[in-house]
């Protein structure tokens, strides 16, 4: 009924790529969000005109295509700097600037959403501007913002797929290997879709679970 | 012993306070009314740092509340303020909210700061709802639970901005009964409302505000009975009708 050459090996050959993707997603997806809360707190903290110059460059990396970012990145640190980097580093350096520019712009928007009145608040109880932050404006932007970040997360997971300009071996390269080889584009593309379905569905589903949860406040 | 002098600030061009002097003792309760834009929220949020202040100087205990020097997170411990909008920690539990402070700022036990909550909480008549999270609460709940989260901090002066008037006004009676209360027990208390009957029932003294002047300060009796500024006699007839 069903006839394909493909093999167990190939398939774990594929799961090696989806493994890939996942490393690099989860690498890049952290320091992004690590950055991406310095570069937001930073930027909603001192204003608009002395953010300028960071907002500048975030915006940079939010317009350029990731796929030119990738070759222009291995070019300029490989070629001309002559630093000695593998693709894998150049891909989580390049993806994690790419997601911190995108967090940047989240976590300043869900700080943004807490009112005023309810950070005077805190403050007028004596807690430090510190204290305010960690106790009531994170965990309340983080309500507002989760919904976004897993969405970034999701499509920095998707957006990996580029990463094979720098010769990284993650999940969508794997799979067109093995349609060069075994000509069987339809259904090969049918499992890689399956392998990225997999590997979001706990994610989004996690967010799902933590709003849910949180609608209980 | 709360000593406002002379004390001037300005929004842009708009100058909201003229130059007040108050002087407000232990135990004292004072009232200041007057009309919208009058500065008495304004000289509220002044006293205890959150604003600052352009001229004159406000002292806490001898403490200058704008001097450079002065930690303002410490003084802040000492002068509860309670706003019109009660502010919850809409994330925490009733209790949580109470707790927080006192445990971030003044590094108490968690059980510690539990009884302490738990025994204000119930003080406002709250002690059926510690586990509660604020949206559920009405207006009036949030409020009690705004002057529950103020008071564990044990501090030796209260300022209540305005707290009912953003209230229903069914809920307001809960709210002035909780104030009342805390009077009777000696807090030192700086009371802006526009709830005039309450003002004359629980205040030393009223002061009555307007367009950034004090203009008339009195027991109560004196002011509401036998006011002698004009301003204040229209202010307290408009009020009346």
């Amino acid at each position: 009924m069903f006839d394909t050459a493909l093999t167990t090996a190939d398939l774990i050959f594929l799961a090696k790529g989806a493994w890939m993707t996942i490393v690099v997603t989860a690498i890049s997806v952290l320091i992004g969000t690590v950055l991406g809360i310095v570069f937001g707190v930073f930027r909603y903290q001192v204003g608009a005109i002395w953010a300028s110059p960071l907002t500048f460059v975030l915006d940079i990396f939010r317009s350029i295509p990731l796929l030119i970012q990738l070759v222009l990145a291995n070019a300029f640190l490989g070629t001309i700097l002559r630093l000695n980097m593998s693709g894998f580093t150049i891909a989580c350096l390049v993806l994690s600037l790419y997601t911190a520019a995108y967090c940047s712009e989240i976590v300043r928007g869900g700080i943004e959403a807490v009112p005023a009145t309810t950070r005077r608040a805190a403050r007028s109880l004596g807690m430090t501007w510190g204290q305010d932050m960690r106790e009531i404006v994170m965990p309340l932007a983080t309500r507002v913002a989760l919904p976004s970040w897993i969405g970034l997360a999701l499509g920095v997971m998707k957006d990996s797929a580029l990463v094979y300009v720098v010769q990284v071996t993650e999940l969508l390269k794997s799979t067109q290997i093995l349609i060069t080889r075994l000509q069987e584009p339809l259904f090969l593309l049918l499992i890689c879709g399956t392998f990225y379905f997999v590997i979001s569905f706990p994610l989004a589903r996690f967010g799902g679970y933590l709003e849910k949860r949180w609608s209980n406040d | 012993m709360i000593e406002i002098e002379n004390v001037r600030k300005s929004f842009g061009p708009l100058e909201v306070l003229k130059g007040i002097d108050l002087t407000v003792s232990k135990g004292e309760v004072v009232t200041i009314i007057g009309g919208s834009g009058s500065g008495k929220s304004t000289l509220l949020t002044c006293i205890n740092g959150l604003e600052p202040i352009d001229s004159g100087r406000i002292l806490i205990d001898g403490t200058e509340v704008h001097a450079k020097s002065t930690n303002l997170n410490k003084l802040r411990q000492k002068v509860g303020i309670v706003f019109q909008q009660w502010n919850a920690f809409p994330h925490l539990t009733v209790l949580d909210n109470v707790t927080l402070a006192p445990r971030k700022v003044l590094g108490m036990p968690r059980a510690q700061a539990e009884e302490i909550g738990v025994r204000q909480l119930t003080h406002v008549g709250l002690g059926d709802k510690l586990t509660t999270y604020p949206g559920r609460l009405s207006g009036g709940q949030q409020q009690r639970m705004a002057i529950a989260r103020a008071l564990a901090m044990s501090p030796e002066y209260m300022l209540f901005d305005e707290v009912t008037s953003a209230l229903d006004p069914q809920l307001v009676g809960e709210v002035l009964d909780t104030l009342k209360m805390l009077a009777q027990e000696g807090m030192t208390m700086i009371l802006v409302t526009h709830e005039m009957a309450f003002a004359r029932d629980v205040s030393d003294r009223v002061a009555f505000f307007h367009q950034g002047v004090m203009a008339e300060i009195g027991p109560p009796q004196q002011l509401f009975g036998d006011p002698q500024h004009p301003e204040t006699r229209k202010f307290l007839s408009s009020t009346r009708h």
